[in-house]
């Protein structure tokens, strides 16, 4: 476009200010992903405020913080395997990050079969992920964690574990559904009458987000 | 950038490599946690592997890097504001734990 051959003539900053300040729309992509990424923003600001009160009550607690490699390890071959299903949950939520990112790329490139079973393979695995928290859940519920106290140290560490989870975990189980919806619809040829699969695209933004904002919750709360 | 394909289009490649090499940072970051690792060390590592992950995550998946620059700008700046609110509660949470050792030591 002979826009863009100008605008890269002028320089980045040039580009950005022209984009803001002209009378055009400001965000050369479909209204959908830039309402997927606003909303996606402040959703970035949800969870940072939920890591950062489990920072603030971390740093604040007079009692030993429980150590999540143990409180997490598994006895599995007849060994205790530290922090082994957060690694299984991590690694099947990476997983499916790849197959959403292949849904995107074939639909662009119409291929419907491939797209419907690449997204019906991504809400498996996010389906498959929310199981094993619910069984982690269940596992720790037995052990005693509430969210006013544990068996091993601070009280705080059950109510930043069950909020932080819980609330990723309700991200995850709203994905499945959006992408069982939008599997259909690709399979429906729903977005062949509408012209685009930038739709798919959309969906994927929110999906790789939840992958995005498990990358923080494994750092910080299980790794630390 | 080219208008004439529809959004992003980009070699499966592409993809592929970075599919592989979350698997490799998130096997790092468990490795951290299998052999003990601690201190600095630690922290810094797992910090190293999170910021790696997550950019390559919204850089190549989510196609951040070829989205205009109006766009980027708009949605990675505002979680700056973060940095002000993490190092206020950090501050915050290191005077309540000092406050409640003098209360217990009284």
């Amino acid at each position: 476009m002979a826009h863009d051959a100008q605008a890269a003539a002028l320089g980045p900053l040039q580009q950005v200010a022209g984009d803001f300040s002209a009378d055009k729309q400001a965000f050369t992509v479909p209204w959908g992903k830039a309402m997927m990424w606003i909303f996606l923003l402040s959703d970035t600001f949800i969870f940072s405020c939920f890591l950062t009160s489990y920072m603030n009550v971390r740093m604040s607690t007079m009692d030993t913080w429980p150590n999540p490699s143990q409180v997490f390890a598994l006895h599995l071959f007849g060994q205790d395997i530290p922090l082994i299903l957060i690694a299984i949950m991590t690694f099947v939520l990476i997983t499916s990050s790849g197959t959403m990112a292949l849904a995107v790329n074939y639909g662009y490139r119409r291929d419907k079969r491939r797209t419907m079973w690449l997204l019906v393979a991504t809400a498996v695995l996010g389906a498959t992920f929310v199981s094993m928290q619910a069984f982690e859940w269940t596992k720790l519920i037995m052990e005693g964690v509430r969210p006013w106290g544990n068996p091993w140290g601070a009280p705080q560490f059950g109510s930043s574990f069950f909020m932080i989870t819980g609330f990723h975990g309700c991200h995850v189980t709203a994905g499945v559904i959006y992408l069982l919806i939008t599997a259909k619809r690709v399979a429906s040829g729903f977005y062949d009458k509408k012209g685009t699969y930038e739709t798919v695209e959309v969906a994927g933004l929110y999906w790789h987000f939840v992958d995005l904002v498990w990358v923080f919750i494994f750092a910080f709360f299980y790794l630390w | 950038m080219s208008e004439a394909k529809e959004g992003q289009q980009h070699p499966l490649t592409v993809y592929l490599w970075i599919w592989l090499l979350l698997f490799v940072l998130s096997t790092f970051s468990y490795l951290v946690d299998y052999f003990h690792l601690q201190g600095y060390l630690r922290w810094s590592l797992i910090i190293t592997f999170m910021l790696l992950k997550a950019g390559f995550i919204v850089a190549i998946f989510m196609h951040m890097a070829w989205e205009r620059l109006a766009l980027k700008l708009a949605i990675l700046v505002p979680p700056l504001c973060l940095l002000i609110l993490i190092s206020f509660m950090a501050v915050e949470g290191g005077y309540t734990f000092l406050t409640r050792g003098t209360a217990f030591l009284r």
